[in-house]
């Protein structure tokens, strides 16, 4: 297969880790061989976390080079759109969470908030696909990784993953009262 | 699959997919590592993590966080020199804290052998610096490994470890940041039968004091190592060619994380040069890479941070007289930065622009994204103590700030902590700013772990000289930055400890009780001499971690009665949590995903708008 390069990005808190250990996983469930790393610094604490996949053919670092994203994963509105201005290349695909967790320059009344149509506006006007995720009904917030996941796997997303890789990806991670809130979750988006 | 403690510990081979950080840890296990010492820093603390995985009763080996780097290497020294493999593992700066001792260990016989491993962070993603270490190997004499993957990260330390038991000296495995954090899938080997704890010092394998003429001899014998070393990694073929059908001549040499750039620039060429990669950088194999460069011409060094590898190739090349082109850094900008896949593509196109053409453009914005900086967690103590201490300062005190989930006190709406320089560096530094300063009060801030790492000879240096500053302990009763470690103040309660060091004004309070600690801090900066305050209150995040696993915990929050909420705006712009949202139409809400409930933020409100719900969401 070739070279798929994916950019997830998100607040620290929500899940990324999780997310990406899972695609990771699923991915190597269909035995393509793949790559990851995540850059987190201090985002413990509420700051940025990236983490990149990369899987198929040639590829060495799994660092991606910029706007070369074929798939970039969104958890929160504002790094949704940072990651498509960084990563997604043209005609790439972006799913994002319409979840807005607002950077200190909002809450200080200095910069405006960004909106899922300002990532509307962006990705027509970067030719891009922008897939929008409502998690609004979810019970508990740390679990809207797993509404991406499904999304992932119902759309089919990533070349030659199937539902089925990232259901033997969740239970190679996640065990007893933890694997069946985020299964119930991730297959509600499955479906 | 199995929980990573039982992964780790499994006797026969097995495929997994690991980070590097975590592949370490199953490399000390197979080469017998008997001695394990650490102080926790990014990018390393998943080694420690992923050590603690496994049960303290079935670890192979001995594991302690030491309270900093220069201890951490002296007790994996002192283990080794019984006649254990030893090994101590740290960040970038924390090679700093341990210089004193880690340069004499080449000079050492260390019969056990002992590996370092030092994550280095190109890039300063959460570092002071972006300090190339590779400075001080060359200074120390000792054998560095520098893997490129979470696979050599694994090799390579079995290559340290065995090189050290067989040389019984010090080697390094270099990490860098994206190769501590990277995840693949690693080939482990069987793990051989475990080894036995040894006491075995005996001076006779000496000499251990390297004094007068003594530290010459021993000197002499560090460098024999060395050339022993280079052997080694001759015959080890640490030092790989990849040879290219299509390399109009020229050639690169590089190592670790930027050969994978390197590698992934000249997917998109149209010619590829030969990549002489480097696996040991110090010392430099000099066979190999004479024979690479009388073979390729020119050939470019392409190495991140400083110019080590270059300045040695360039000597070499004119000391055998030969002709090749050898280049290195062009820049300024080139001694700047991760050689991320980005910045070697600037490079090769830029240089030879024949080979290859940048690739796509950006996607233009239509609005500019806010930055996000790090922030202070819901709930965070250190908030309400900052919100609190304001209050008692005036605008003409100077603020110092330490290193610690603290440090972010220096960002709006605090801007609490204008100096900054390292670990426990506040107190001395706010000595030297009081001196002859009658108008200024000058106030230190420190860690609870960092009052133990290094904060204690700064401290003890303003009592003995008399300096006339205040300092805030801010305890949170962990190493939280890091990821919540252990550390002495398990053992050792820090106001006792202040009392016996004779500080007579040291007062203390929970940061939640704001107004007593303004309190405290007005009296505290009236006294002449040195004060304390300790601002106390436990990790929110740690707490809240543990409560959340607790049966029957329902989550409470805060709420805002929209109708006695005046939208003065002290909450969301003042004490800044980021729990509270600021509406396009100036009113205030809360976003029930980051709330932990712990109503810190209430005394802000002068109207007294902010409450409880009873746990919903």
């Amino acid at each position: 297969m070739k070279a798929y390069n994916i950019h997830i990005t998100g607040v620290g808190g929500q899940g990324i880790g999780l997310l990406s250990q899972a695609l990771l996983r699923g991915i190597d469930h269909a035995g393509i061989t793949a790559i990851a790393v995540d850059t987190h610094g201090l985002a413990q604490r509420g700051g940025v976390v990236v983490s990149r996949i990369r899987c198929g053919q040639k590829i060495h670092s799994p660092l991606i080079l910029q706007h070369s994203a074929d798939l970039v994963l969104g958890m929160e509105v504002h790094e949704a759109l940072r990651g498509l201005g960084l990563a997604l290349k043209p005609g790439g695909t972006l799913v994002y969470l319409d979840v807005s967790w607002q950077p200190l320059l909002v809450r200080l009344g200095l910069n405006s908030e960004i909106g899922a149509k300002d990532i509307e506006i962006a990705c027509k006007t970067a030719g891009a696909k922008a897939i929008k995720v409502d998690t609004q009904s979810m019970e508990d917030s740390r679990m809207q990784n797993m509404a991406l996941l499904g999304t992932i796997a119902k759309k089919k997303l990533i070349p030659g993953v199937s539902k089925e890789n990232f259901d033997a990806a969740l239970e190679d991670l996640l065990t007893g009262d933890m694997l069946k809130k985020n299964r119930a979750i991730y297959d509600a988006y499955a479906s | 699959m199995k929980k990573l403690g039982e992964l780790l510990m499994g006797k026969d081979p097995f495929e997994e997919i690991l980070m590097g950080n975590e592949a370490v840890v199953r490399a000390m296990i197979e080469t017998g590592t008997k001695v394990v010492t650490s102080y926790p820093g990014s990018p390393t603390p998943e080694i420690a993590a992923a050590i603690q995985r496994i049960p303290e009763d079935k670890r192979p080996f001995y594991f302690e966080f030491s309270v900093n780097e220069k201890v951490a290497t002296e007790v994996a020294f002192g283990a080794a020199l019984d006649g254990n493999l030893s090994c101590a593992f740290y960040k970038s700066v924390g090679l700093n804290v341990a210089l004193d001792s880690f340069v004499q260990l080449g000079l050492m016989n260390i019969i056990g052998g002992m590996v370092v491993v030092i994550g280095d962070d190109p890039g300063a993603n959460s570092s002071q610096n972006e300090q190339d270490n590779r400075n001080v190997y060359k200074m120390s004499r000792v054998t560095v490994f520098e893997p490129a993957s979470p696979r050599e990260a694994y090799a390579y330390y079995k290559h340290a470890a065995a090189l050290a038991v067989k040389e019984k000296t010090v080697v390094v495995l270099r990490l860098t940041t994206h190769v501590c954090h990277a995840r693949q899938k690693v080939k482990f080997d069987a793990c051989k039968k475990s080894i036995p704890f040894k006491t075995d010092f005996n001076r006779e394998n000496g000499p251990y004091i390297a004094l007068t003429t003594m530290a010459l001899d021993m000197k002499r014998l560090s460098i024999k190592k060395l050339h022993r070393s280079e052997h080694y990694i001759k015959q080890m073929g640490l030092n790989t060619v990849m040879v290219s059908k299509n390399n109009h001549g020229k050639g690169i040499i590089t190592s670790g994380l930027t050969c994978l750039s390197v590698l992934d620039v000249l997917e998109r060429s149209h010619y590829k040069p030969d990549i002489l990669k480097l696996g040991a950088i110090n010392p430099l194999e000099k066979d190999c890479i004479l024979s690479f460069l009388k073979t390729h011409d020119p050939v470019l060094v392409l190495e991140e941070l400083d110019d080590i590898l270059e300045l040695q190739i360039k000597a070499l090349a004119y000391d055998h007289e030969l002709k090749t082109k050898v280049m290195g850094k062009q820049s300024d900008e080139d001694f700047v930065g991760e050689y991320t896949p980005d910045k070697v593509m600037d490079k090769l196109s830029t240089l030879w622009p024949d080979m290859i053409t940048k690739g796509e453009k950006a996607a233009v914005l239509p609005v500019k994204v806010p930055e996000r900086p790090a922030q202070m967690c819901p709930g965070c103590g250190h908030r309400s103590a900052f919100f609190a201490i304001k209050k008692a300062l005036e605008d003409t005190d100077v603020t110092v700030a330490d290193i610690g989930c603290h440090t972010l006190g220096y960002m709006p709406p605090y801007n609490i902590g204008e100096i900054l320089l390292c670990m426990g560096a506040s107190s001395g530094m706010a000595s030297g700013l009081s001196l002859f300063n009658n108008k200024k009060r000058v106030v230190a801030f420190l860690g609870d772990s960092t009052f133990f790492h290094a904060g204690l000879p700064g401290l003890i240096n303003a009592i003995f000289n008399h300096h006339n500053i205040t300092l805030i302990i801010m305890e949170n009763g962990t190493t939280a930055m890091t990821g919540h470690q252990d550390h002495a103040g398990r053992e050792i309660p820090i106001e006792g400890l202040l009392k016996g060091l004779g500080i007579e004004s040291i007062l203390s309070c929970d940061t939640y009780s704001q107004s007593k600690l303004t309190d405290l801090v007005k009296t505290s900066l009236k006294i002449k001499g040195l004060s304390v305050v300790i601002a106390k209150h436990p990790c929110m995040l740690k707490f809240t971690r543990l409560q959340r696993k607790k049966p029957g915990f329902v989550q409470t929050h805060i709420t805002i009665d929209q109708k006695t909420c005046d939208q003065i705006h002290d909450c969301v712009e003042r004490f800044g949590c980021p729990t509270f949202i600021r509406n396009p139409d100036e009113t205030v809400d809360i976003n029930l995903d980051l709330c932990i409930g712990d109503g810190s933020c209430r005394p802000s409100c002068p109207v007294k708008a902010v409450g409880f719900d009873k746990g919903a969401k």
